[in-house]
């Protein structure tokens, strides 16, 4: 089976010209452009589901951490959640009231993106020659243990009431004659603008990573862990980066996630589900493939947050369901949607909705996967 | 902290583990014979425990003491094994079969889909709160012994766990499907040349598995007497930890980590708190895979290249 596989997978990586690219590169821009006007013509992301669209952009940024460690590195990681959850805390330390610190939001941001890469080398370091299997229930299990020692660390994290308030970025910044943090309190649209630019940013370091010598490393130690090291490719090193990349942008994602809300959430916000959901849209989506990473999430987690609400209110409306029977309700049927799409996609398309290209042409070979 | 209450945390450590082992064993023998960790197994004996609990309701069961209630027992535990097993059995043909040879992550991920098509169902069938499972044995203490507690439950724990232990070893040692079912597990193609029937094996595999576990969820209502449809993460993960920790594929091992499992969380529960006792679990978890990745009686396998 190798030798079927090597012509294609030795081919170069996908160049960065070229007639698909440049689609794919104009087709990222258009959306980003309809993305950032959509807020100023369509007044109800002024309400609540520009509420709902920031965390739909939050949700990506976390898909797209997950995606360095298995959709590039081929390092199956179930515990995400635990570095968007560490993310999350550390920014609310230094930024509530509660605490002597109360920096603001942009230096606690850089700070907590430091901790959450510290804390993934220092989960990777250890767990490096771990087989795929095993990789995996580790990081499901100190996922386990971040969640617990959240909820229990009272006096630290506030238990089940979490930590709050975290004030809005820019508190007490003014320019302009414009204060910030008021802006940013009162407007979703501040946290929406916040949100994309940050998805924007961390979509155009995941493109230029892809294109990097660190990134083909990335590929290389997935394809073939010893003919990568052959190669004189560090696997240690490489697979290390992973492990700090992935964590510090799901650190990111956390702070965004903590200052959108305004409170860290209890720590059952950081739990295995949401791992779980955002490794789903990742693998949905299509492993290794940024617009697919970034469609996934919208199917996932826009049907979980925005649909499903919007249709069991529907269904209330329209009165079918007097009894509150949780089978005649949208909502009802989540688990069930996401099993079955799970079950079909990796029957039918392995290589997910948008695939990125080499690893479609490894699904297709049937040969051994990473 | 007397002796006493040590013993008597051991005496519950093992009777939980006891039936963390049965669940253990479905996990271990489905990964030592397809590699495929069975996200789903959990879930399953979720289900297992709602058609118990349906069961007791429409066969009106309750705690008479009488001999009755132990054969209604003995059938629940029947009924609900072959439900497990067949389900189990019509889920592997289903989705992982045709996945066979697809890439490791291709039946993970299937598996969390199909835990989460579970849970749904358990969602329907039990409602979203926490239901309580009727207490059908006396709570008399069998010891004559006021600090020592040993109730009928923990004995029906032992009663059960014990034979069914007995059996599958006898069959993976002694029979020919056992044979076949470790011939699969060292090397399925080499099986298949000397005319082992794989996917009957593993479609054996899977129903044992599923059969034990709908044991285990009979077991696990009458024992703590309290389920919903999201126990299954909680369970198969414990599970899965002492399915890891004895070596995974082995299956004393899978054993021998559910006992130790149920020690250190009964012992956990005591000495440190009952909510670090997840933390704790984990951790040993961790540092297991960590030092000794083949488990404690697991065989060191190389890599394949």
């Amino acid at each position: 089976m190798a030798t079927t596989r090597s012509p294609r997978t030795s081919s170069p990586p996908a160049p960065s010209t070229g007639p698909w690219a440049f689609l794919a590169q104009r087709w990222e821009l258009a959306t980003l452009a309809v993305l950032a006007i959509a807020p100023l013509v369509i007044p109800a992301l002024g309400g609540a589901l520009g509420g709902q669209v920031t965390n739909l952009f939050i949700y990506c940024i976390l898909a797209l951490a997950l995606n360095v460690m298995v959709g590039y590195t081929g390092l199956v990681h179930l515990g995400i959640a635990s570095f968007f959850g560490i993310g999350a805390y550390v920014l609310a330390i230094l930024t509530v009231p509660m605490y002597p610190f109360q920096i603001g939001f942009l230096a606690a941001a850089v700070i907590a993106v430091l901790v959450t890469a510290g804390t993934g080398l220092a989960l990777g370091a250890p767990t490096l020659r771990l087989r795929g299997d095993y990789l995996a229930i580790v990081t499901l299990g100190f996922g386990e243990v971040v969640k617990v020692t959240l909820r229990n660390l009272e006096q630290i994290t506030g238990g089940m009431k979490g930590l709050n308030p975290v004030p809005p970025p820019g508190a007490g910044v003014t320019i302009a004659g414009i204060d910030l943090g008021k802006e940013f309190a009162i407007d979703p649209r501040w946290f929406y603008y916040l949100a994309l630019l940050s998805l924007a940013g961390v979509v155009l370091a995941m493109r230029r990573l892809e294109n990097s010598r660190l990134g083909r490393a990335l590929v290389a130690v997935r394809e073939d862990e010893l003919a990568a090291q052959a190669m004189g490719i560090s696997a240690t090193k490489v697979k290390l980066s992973a492990f700090a990349m992935s964590s510090a942008v799901a650190g990111l994602a956390g702070c965004l996630y903590a200052a959108s809300l305004s409170t860290t959430a209890d720590p059952n916000a950081y739990d295995f589900n949401r791992s779980i959901m955002v490794l789903c849209a990742v693998i949905l989506g299509g492993l290794g493939s940024i617009p697919g990473t970034l469609l996934g999430v919208a199917i996932l987690v826009g049907f979980d947050t925005i649909l499903a609400p919007w249709a069991d209110s529907w269904i209330q409306q329209m009165d079918v369901n007097p009894k509150g029977l949780s089978y005649l309700s949208f909502s009802g049927w989540r688990l069930a949607f996401f099993g079955v799409a799970l079950v079909l996609v990796m029957r039918y398309r392995p290589e997910g909705l948008i695939p990125s290209r080499r690893l479609a042409a490894e699904l297709h070979d049937g040969g051994a996967g990473p | 902290m007397s002796v006493q209450f040590f013993l008597q945390q051991c005496l519950i450590g093992l009777t939980n583990g006891a039936l963390i082992a049965l669940v253990a064993l479905g996990y271990t023998m489905v990964y030592g014979i397809i590699g495929l960790i069975n996200f789903a197994h959990g879930d399953l004996i979720m289900l297992g425990a709602c058609l118990a609990l349906s069961l007791v309701g429409a066969l009106g069961m309750t705690a008479t003491g009488a001999a009755t209630t132990w054969v209604g027992i003995g059938g629940l535990v029947l009924l609900c094994g072959l439900f497990c097993g067949l389900l189990n059995v019509a889920v592997d043909r289903i989705v992982y079969k045709p996945l066979r040879n697809a890439p490791k992550l291709a039946p993970l991920v299937s598996a969390i889909g199909v835990s989460f098509i579970f849970m749904n169902v358990g969602l329907f069938w039990l409602g979203p709160a926490d239901k309580s499972f009727p207490e059908l044995l006396p709570s008399t203490n069998l010891l004559h012994n006021d600090a020592l507690q040993f109730t009928w439950k923990d004995l029906l724990v032992v009663i059960i766990v014990g034979p069914l232990m007995v059996a599958l070893s006898v069959l993976v040692k002694g029979t020919k499907l056992g044979k076949a079912m470790r011939a699969v597990s060292q090397d399925p193609t080499a099986a298949a040349l000397v005319g082992v029937d794989v996917d009957r094996v593993i479609a054996a595999t899977f129903f044992i598995g599923g059969f034990l576990g709908g044991a285990a969820s009979v077991i696990y209502g009458l024992y703590i007497n309290t389920i919903g449809f999201q126990m299954g993460f909680q369970n198969g993960l414990y599970a899965f930890t002492a399915a890891v920790l004895g070596g995974i594929g082995s299956i004393p091992g899978a054993v021998l980590g559910g006992l130790v499992i149920g020690l250190v969380r009964a012992l956990a529960s005591a000495y440190v708190g009952e909510r670090w006792t997840g933390a704790i679990v984990f951790a040993i978890l961790i540092v297991i895979l960590v030092f000794r990745p083949e488990g404690l009686l697991g065989r060191r396998v190389k890599e394949k290249v």
